[in-house]
């Protein structure tokens, strides 16, 4: 959904998110829609100014929201207040899956198909009764095993389905049985909210949902930092797709993310496991040995993604030129294969074992953001090379100066072998290109003044970098130097400092037909036989024409108008505002109530109309069904009323057959370190969570009394996470000069501490000392008859920029969501004293 | 010495009209009459100083807010939200407000350092050298460390000996870039940014 359409909930749910602090300019459709007569509500445990200005504020114990959600689940099940006409319609809630299935309720916490030695699941007895579905996510499709040439049995007919939702092994009656003990007495137990305040909430949202009224979930990375941050998402996902609030004005659940193309670098990734727009980086232990195997095994039967083939070579096309050509699989086996994980935290082991020789790292600043970060510094001394780009001095760079190590005595710089280079780097008022915002907003940016001194642009300093690599291989003959030879890598360059033209990227990435370079004006325009070459399909259409640059475009509705700004920039994909807007029409094609419609389907013209771009078929009708005695494939085998047209059979998934690390439903686990045992299991946490043991990377154990307080970071409006960026800037600096820990009067009475007094944190990883916050905003918890304090401390100090102060993520283990192999910060335990650390002092008054 | 005072009684007369404060108590809007004094009448908004202006977006959070940036002589002299983006309508965070702050502050670097193995200090040193010296230890980092196939055979083609971390603060043109090389290029797999955590 677009932000802006967050003024058009009748209900909104922050939860995992201080949306009024950190995201404070998306706040404000929050506050207009209160203003229109919405009910705010805010899920956290720190009572803060998104809390304050919300109707509700529940308070819950950190990493205790499947439980919360859970509950809702059950409300919305037991009660019947889930949205009948809509869900029957777009869910799987009446697909019946395979017999084999056995519920956590039967396993103490454990799906059917886990294999303890290995520490994994096999996903077979989750699949739909006799078929093999394939996941729609990329990211999850190369993790798992692969399903694209075996998902025929999705092109032979509909899952089997049960819409009376009597089958004992429907998706209905197994959450019914999932969620039974989701009760809100358990609720209240498990997560310390009193549960007057947790039925309140349940009672708004059923009130509030259907024809006429929609509401939506806004959450940050408050649910993303745990070992089951995706579950947490689906079990939202699963209340929303319930109460019919996807694809609808004012529905939805809005991912508030945090740098400012966080989105464009996960779209078009500097992430290992994915080529640009979802496509899959090719592995060694899957079926990916030549590209006819790998479109075979990647490619689903059904759905929009069996176009995958059509982006894969087109992108190959983009990269590697008139060197793709049919005869040598376009160019494939010069795309590196990957092994195994190497995502940032065992980037970071590795790094400290010694497997790495040389690092880039650009406009990121570990030593601060990552997790265990004094493991992050022993990783960095151990490196032959590294290079920081930033726009001033940060801890990564000059970790061998005065590093946490440094400073307490721990190593000297005579003995840090690395290379070191800072390169200055330009802010976006000095170069031009694109950003993506959180709703898929791609907007230009233009250079307005000069980057200072050396400092250059991250293209110029990539293109150039390109260029005289480009150089150094051109007299190579050997085979492995054939991939840097083939890259196309010709952008023209502007002015004396040579700076490449960000628009001819942008051009690269919207995509062009080979012949004659003319720009696509869409990704429906792509092929699979090297006509045409795309850098990001989802991407096609920002630059549908020469001279027409979508993303530069500042043409928003006046008021009264519709309202989607359709004119403000451009959405991926095809300019789209909401996704899966089919749903906001009923299955016959009409808006669920004039209030709430967005489009529908016009009967004279033939098409999809309304107010957004439809995410549809233009032309297909609301009654086409596939035949499938023709044995459909793509999209052909989705109706005119299956509106989730990348998942492969165009219905939302309520249960997840495929494609989840670590289970088909959503369940509650406790945090790895975790004061309590979990009250709904004898499975403590999440079995298949990623854990890394090692000297300096030890984890505590469940209720360790030597770390009794269940902690937990944030950051604050004025300073932006680790980048020294903010702290550079006198006055947000001056706003929040110096490093904190919230308490609870309560504990601060307990352990003697003042406010403003000194207190030092530690956990089995390290120790760090802060001035006390002592503030009501915490409360302390009732969980399972005993009382839980909760702490938090903002995790963006440093020894760098105006505001200083000890880094937080000293204290942090690394450990990986299953799925995303995202890191904990969110639940953890620690130990809180009164007065300072031991060893050479880092606080701001330490001169 | 009655003129002087008639003199020094006229000019605290003229003060007082001038004086907004007095209009304003009066009832006066200090939105706009009550607001004007000949101080007021001679102050000049900065950003009329401006030679260029542009369309910009906050560099901090995703919310991705618009921003007017004015420039003098290629130097920033004024950024303030653009009322026309219907993300926010003209208004900035504190952050975002405090973005001409990030572009001039004096603890901005401009010059490229470099520390050598083993040294206490920084140097500088020119962009030139130093782009050549990161491209021949690239060069040779990926010689020593690529792997073309596994001890079973299996074609790989990359290498885990080079790594870069960084992204999310970039654009898509340079994400794009950096992948196309580092990956495409290169062989490099360990490629990662904050976007995943
Ligand atoms: S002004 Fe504030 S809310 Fe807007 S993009 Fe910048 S940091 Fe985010």
């Amino acid at each position: 959904m677009a932000l802006w359409d967050l003024a058009n909930s009748d209900w909104v749910i922050t939860m995992g998110s201080n949306m009024a602090e950190n995201h404070p300019i998306a706040f404000r459709f929050l506050v207009e829609a209160k203003r229109r007569g919405a009910t705010l509500v805010h899920v956290d445990p720190r009572y803060t100014r998104t809390g304050a200005n919300c109707d509700i504020h529940a308070p819950i114990r950190s990493g205790s929201d499947i439980a919360f959600l859970g509950g809702m689940i059950h409300y919305i099940l037991e009660g019947d207040h889930w949205f009948r006409d809509f869900a029957l319609a777009y869910t799987n809630i009446a697909h019946i899956i395979e017999d084999a299935y056995a519920d956590p309720e039967q396993g103490d916490g454990v799906f059917s198909g886990f294999d303890p030695q290995q520490g994994d699941y096999s996903e077979e007895s989750w699949q739909y009764k006799g078929k093999i579905v394939p996941s729609p996510i990329a990211e999850h499709r190369v993790q798992g095993e692969q399903k694209g040439a075996q998902s025929e049995s999705m092109a032979e007919g509909p899952p089997p389905q049960d819409p009376t939702l009597q089958h004992p092994n429907c998706v209905y009656q197994i959450m019914r049985r999932h969620y039974a003990r989701y009760t809100p007495e358990m609720v209240e137990q498990v997560t310390g909210c009193p549960r007057e305040t947790f039925l309140s909430i349940c009672e708004l949202v059923a009130q509030n949902s259907g024809r006429d009224r929609t509401g939506a979930f806004a959450y940050a990375v408050g649910w993303t930092h745990h070992t089951y941050g995706v579950q947490i998402i689906r079990a939202a996902t699963i209340v929303q797709s319930l109460l019919g609030n996807v694809g609808r004005p004012g529905g939805g659940i809005m991912a508030l993310r945090g740098h400012t193309s966080i989105q464009g670098s996960t779209d078009i990734p500097t992430l290992y496991n994915m080529l640009p727009t979802y496509l899959p980086q090719p592995n060694a232990f899957h079926d990916h040995a030549t590209l006819d195997r790998y479109i075979a095994s990647e490619t689903p039967a059904t759905g929009w993604w069996h176009n995958f083939p059509k982006y894969i070579v087109s992108l190959l096309k983009a990269w590697y030129g008139e060197n793709a050509t049919a005869a040598n699989e376009w160019g494939y086996q010069h795309i590196p294969k990957l092994t195994g994980d190497v995502s940032q935290l065992p980037m970071t082991l590795a790094m400290s074992n010694g497997v790495v020789k040389g690092q880039f790292f650009i406009g990121q600043n570990p030593v601060v953001g990552a997790v265990n970060t004094a493991l992050v510094e022993k990783g960095l001394a151990r490196l032959e090379w590294m290079v920081v780009r930033d726009i001033a001095m940060t801890e990564t760079a000059n970790f061998w100066q005065k590093g946490n190590r440094i400073q307490r005595g721990e190593a000297r710089p005579e003995e840090i072998g690395t290379e070191v280079f800072f390169f200055p780097a330009a802010l976006a008022a000095e170069k031009g290109g694109t950003v993506t915002n959180t709703s898929r907003l791609v907007q230009w940016h233009d250079a307005v003044c000069e980057p200072p001194g050396s400092s250059r642009s991250d293209l110029w300093f990539i293109y150039h970098l390109g260029r005289r690599l480009k150089q150094l291989y051109a007299g190579s003959t050997a085979p492995r130097d054939r991939a840097i030879q083939a890259l196309t890598w010709d952008y023209p360059m502007m002015g004396d400092k040579q700076e490449p033209d960000a628009e001819a990227v942008l051009q690269e990435i919207n995509g062009y037909t080979v012949a004659d370079r003319k720009l696509v004006p869409n990704y429906q325009a792509l092929k699979d036989d090297g006509s045409t070459a795309c850098g990001g399909w989802m991407y096609s259409g920002v630059f549908p024409k020469e001279g027409q640059n979508q993303a530069r475009s500042r043409r928003p509705d006046k008021p009264g108008g519709p309202g989607s700004h359709l004119g403000w920039a451009f959405a991926w994909p095809s300019n789209r505002r909401t996704l899966y807007n089919r749903a906001s029409a009923d299955p016959e094609g009409r808006p669920w109530s004039e209030r709430k419609k967005m489009i529908w389907w016009d009967e004279g013209q033939g098409k999809w109309t309304g107010l957004d771009v439809p995410d549809f078929e233009p032309e297909k009708r609301p009654d086409y069904r596939p035949d499938w005695s023709k044995n459909p494939h793509g999209m052909e085998a989705l109706g005119g009323a299956d509106p989730f047209i990348m998942e492969p059979d165009g219905q939302s998934m309520l249960f997840v057959p495929s494609g989840l690390k670590d289970g088909p439903l959503p369940t509650y686990y406790e945090p790895l370190e975790s004061p309590v045992r979990n009250p709904f299991y004898r499975q403590q946490a999440n079995p298949t969570a990623k854990i890394w043991e090692q000297p300096g990377n030890e984890l505590h154990g469940i209720g360790d009394p030597r770390f009794p307080y269940v902690l937990t970071t944030f950051r604050l409006t004025e300073l932006h996470c680790g980048g020294v960026m903010s702290r550079i800037a006198p006055h947000t600096a001056e706003l929040q000069p110096e490093a904190f820990v919230e308490l609870p009067p309560e504990l601060a009475r307990e352990l003697g501490i003042e406010h403003l007094g000194w207190t030092t944190l530690s956990t089995l990883r390290g120790e760090v000392e802060m001035r006390a916050m002592v503030t009501e905003r915490l409360t302390p918890f009732e969980i399972n008859g005993r009382r839980v304090y909760q702490i938090g401390v903002p995790w963006v100090y440093g020894w760098e920029g105006y505001a200083r102060g000890d880094v937080a993520n000293v204290l942090l283990a690394i450990t990986g969501d299953a799925n995303t192999s995202i890191h904990t910060t969110k639940a953890l335990t620690c130990n809180l004293r009164a007065g300072r650390r031991a060893g050479t002092r880092s606080g701001p008054d330490a001169g | 010495m009655a003129k002087l005072r008639r003199g020094m009684a006229g000019r605290g007369a003229r003060f007082l009209k001038d004086w907004s404060l007095p209009r304003q108590l009066a009832g006066e809007s200090p939105m706009s009459t009550a607001a004007r004094s000949t101080t007021s009448e001679n102050l000049r908004p900065r950003l009329e100083q401006a030679d260029r202006v542009g369309t910009s977006i906050c560099p901090f959070c995703a919310v991705g807010c618009s921003q007017l940036v004015y420039a003098k002589n290629g130097k920033p002299i004024h950024i303030e939200g653009d009322p026309r983006s219907p993300v926010n309508q003209g208004t900035l965070c504190p952050k975002g407000a405090g973005t001409l702050g990030v572009l001039l502050s004096p603890q901005r670097i401009n010059k490229v350092l470099y520390r050598a193995p083993h040294a206490t200090e920084w140097e500088e040193r020119p962009l030139d050298w130093a782009m050549e010296r990161v491209a021949q230890l690239t060069k040779q980092a990926r010689d020593e460390t690529f792997v073309e196939r596994l001890p079973d055979g299996k074609v790989v083609n990359h290498t885990i000996g080079i790594g870069s971390l960084g992204g999310a603060t970039l654009d898509n043109e340079e994400n794009y870039l950096i992948k196309k090389l580092f990956n495409g290029g290169l062989g490099m797999v360990t490629i990662e940014n904050q976007a995943r955590i």
